[in-house]
């Protein structure tokens, strides 16, 4: 009866009652939606680059291999030679290896040489392959495929001229060799969306005419006599390495860091993706803190809510005192009151999250790369919806004891 | 009703202060009432009507004295021991009725048994709770189909016998009422009187109440001045 009783009273209250669930609900939305974009945000970055074994570079830093490696951001401190390549690909353990060639640029995207294998072995998001909305890979010397946000960003359509610029931030173009767009890929949430990807012949063919970052002067082979030339790079920035077995990385991880040819390092890409995560851990942080701040506050806005109510519920409590609840009762009415707006803020909330998260996923993954999966609550969230519900049980405790107070205090004397 | 208790409420000695007043609210320093009397306690407003009838329902203690009740002295009991027995033996009528405003008519006249197990039992061995309430509606000369209505929607007149029959269900040892006949005209009144004395005969309980209408007299075993019970001049 006594639930019932605390139900019909919020019913009696229900604009005010109406507006508490509200703001509970949209605290409790936005501390989900926080984590669900978190998650997601992570989830994403973790699946930057996966099915690869191991990164090799010149020898650096982990993250900074990775950074300018995957995240094609920054720049290499070296190169590795062809040779060393050859040789790392001919290790006991390697099953693919894929070059890439970084330097070049068109407009703000970075260009990328690489082989038609980079579209095989390059997976991201636990396992998925690149696809192409429109077009293949590249099967001229002068064939390129661009990234999502780059025909995006740039209006680009199939067989589209693009004119590849000499390093990140110059004036200089290799405009006598323009190339032409033979594939889109889709949106993966990757930097592979805002890369320009062509051969590495094709960036060897860039750079038949230029010496140390100059284009000689009044030399420019045509471009059917490049098609016809070797044109075996001498050096490339970084690699990707998969193995024949997992338990292969280790050692081999271990062979090309000591390779004694060249100064080599090979990082685990999960690994070195961990530390990077880290290093953006703060935001992440700030984030969580700020929700909770949010929820903190919703839950003060009922303390004041229930505070405010108690005055004119003074009569009611007086009736039940006197019909012979005790201050106990009195007590448990308004903690359970109390809970059922938490809880029902709660679920509103979590609904809430949920319709959201189907309405704009898709949306949320095209614009900005973010999977935001429609899994079940994780424990993490069920446990922080049990704090809500007992920081709300918490929060009534001190309405609840100055009702306990007042109604004995009140007794008979409320007249109306 | 506890056949065991020939006297229904005794008061001695009794000296109650409100917190932060000097004075004293009330000082009384006998009172008794048999079981099964009617008595009538007659006094001004203002002149501690209600804090005599909180000081016998137990919601609140006298710094002195003692107060028995079906033969419990309430100054002994805990405060929950005290809430407990005022659910079990006392029921009460409010002079605004003090209907819960977002029940039904059902469940405000069952409310009191949500806290009193023994009168809950008594009500269960004649029948169901809802034939009870039902059948106090009747002799209250409430429409039958009243129970489920929502208090907001009933006359005043309805209210009140409402909350007569709130107090009676069960048959508690005593009723306690609180001028429940200041906003009805005369005929009203004695139309409402005649109910609630038949039905309060018929539950076998003790009747006190408090009023400042001298013509209720009749209606009662016994009427006493609220002053000549109170002494020293404060109350």
């Amino acid at each position: 009866m006594l639930v019932r009783l605390a139900y019909r009273s919020l019913l009696a209250r229900k604009l005010t009652v109406l507006l508490t669930v509200l703001a509970i609900a949209m605290s409790v939305a936005l501390f989900l939606g926080v984590e669900k974009v978190r998650n997601g945000t992570k989830a994403s970055f973790m699946d930057t680059i996966s099915g690869t074994d191991l990164i090799v570079g010149a020898r650096t830093g982990s993250v900074q291999l990775l950074l300018y490696s995957v995240f094609h951001m920054g720049n290499a401190s070296n190169n590795i030679g062809w040779h060393s390549l050859e040789e790392i690909a001919s290790l006991k353990g390697v099953d693919w290896l894929v070059p890439l060639s970084l330097g070049d640029s068109h407009r703000q995207f970075r260009v990328m040489g690489t082989t038609a294998e980079f579209f095989q072995r390059y997976q991201f998001r636990r396992g998925q392959q690149l696809s192409f909305t429109k077009g293949q890979p590249f099967g001229d010397l002068f064939d390129t495929v661009i990234g999502a946000d780059v025909a995006k960003a740039l209006g680009y359509q199939l067989g589209d001229p693009i004119v590849i610029s000499h390093g990140l931030v110059s004036f200089s173009k290799h405009d006598e060799h323009p190339f032409r767009v033979s594939g889109i890929l889709e949106k993966t949430g990757t930097p592979v969306d805002r890369s320009v990807l062509v051969s590495l012949e094709g960036i060897e063919a860039l750079h038949v005419d230029w010496r140390q970052g100059r284009k000689i002067s009044g030399q420019t082979t045509q471009a059917d006599v490049l098609r016809q030339m070797d044109l075996q790079p001498n050096s490339v920035t970084a690699a990707l390495v998969g193995t024949t077995s997992p338990m292969r990385i280790f050692s081999l991880q271990r062979a090309i860091n000591n390779y004694p040819q060249e100064p080599l390092q090979a990082v685990m890409p999960g690994v070195a993706l961990q530390e990077l995560w880290q290093l953006v851990g703060v935001a992440e942080t700030a984030l969580l803190v700020i929700s909770a701040m949010v929820i903190i506050t919703a839950l003060l806005g009922m303390m004041a809510n229930v505070f405010a109510s108690l005055n004119e519920r003074r009569r009611e409590m007086a009736i039940l005192r006197a019909m012979g609840a005790g201050p106990a009762t009195i007590f448990l009415l308004l903690m359970v009151e109390t809970l059922l707006v938490v809880a029902t803020g709660c679920l509103l909330g979590v609904l809430l999250v949920y319709l959201l998260l189907g309405l704009g996923q898709g949306y949320i993954d095209q614009q900005f790369g973010i999977w935001l999966q429609l899994q079940m609550l994780t424990p993490r969230e069920l446990m922080t919806l049990a704090a809500i519900l007992l920081a709300g049980a918490c929060a009534s405790i001190l309405p609840a004891w100055r009702a306990y107070r007042l109604s004995l205090a009140d007794g008979m004397m409320v007249k109306s | 009703m506890n056949p065991a208790a020939t006297t229904s409420l005794t008061l001695n000695k009794v000296s109650f202060t409100w917190p932060g007043s000097r004075q004293f609210a009330l000082q009384i320093d006998a009172f008794h009432m048999q079981a099964g009397e009617k008595v009538l306690l007659l006094g001004q407003s203002g002149s501690g009507k209600s804090t005599l009838l909180s000081l016998f329902a137990g919601i609140i203690s006298p710094q002195a004295g003692s107060i028995q009740v079906a033969g419990e002295n309430l100054v002994d009991l805990t405060s929950s021991k005290r809430d407990r027995f005022r659910a079990e033996h006392i029921g009460v009528i409010f002079q605004q009725f003090n209907l819960l405003p977002y029940g039904s008519v059902a469940d405000n006249i069952l409310l009191p048994l949500s806290f009193a197990a023994q009168r809950r039992k008594r009500v269960i061995t004649n029948g169901s709770l809802e034939s009870e309430a039902l059948r106090l509606c009747k002799a209250l000369q409430l429409p039958e189909k009243i129970l489920k209505a929502h208090v907001g929607e009933l006359s005043v007149g309805q209210q009140q016998r409402v909350a007569v029959a709130r107090a009676l269900i069960g048959q508690p040892d005593i009723i306690l009422a609180d001028e429940p006949t200041s906003a009805l005209d005369s005929n009203s009144q004695q139309a409402f009187m005649d109910l609630l004395m038949a039905q309060v005969t018929a539950a076998n309980s003790s009747l006190l109440m408090v009023s400042h209408d001298p013509s209720l007299a009749n209606y009662f075993d016994r009427v006493i001045q609220l002053e000549d019970l109170c002494k020293g001049g404060v109350c």
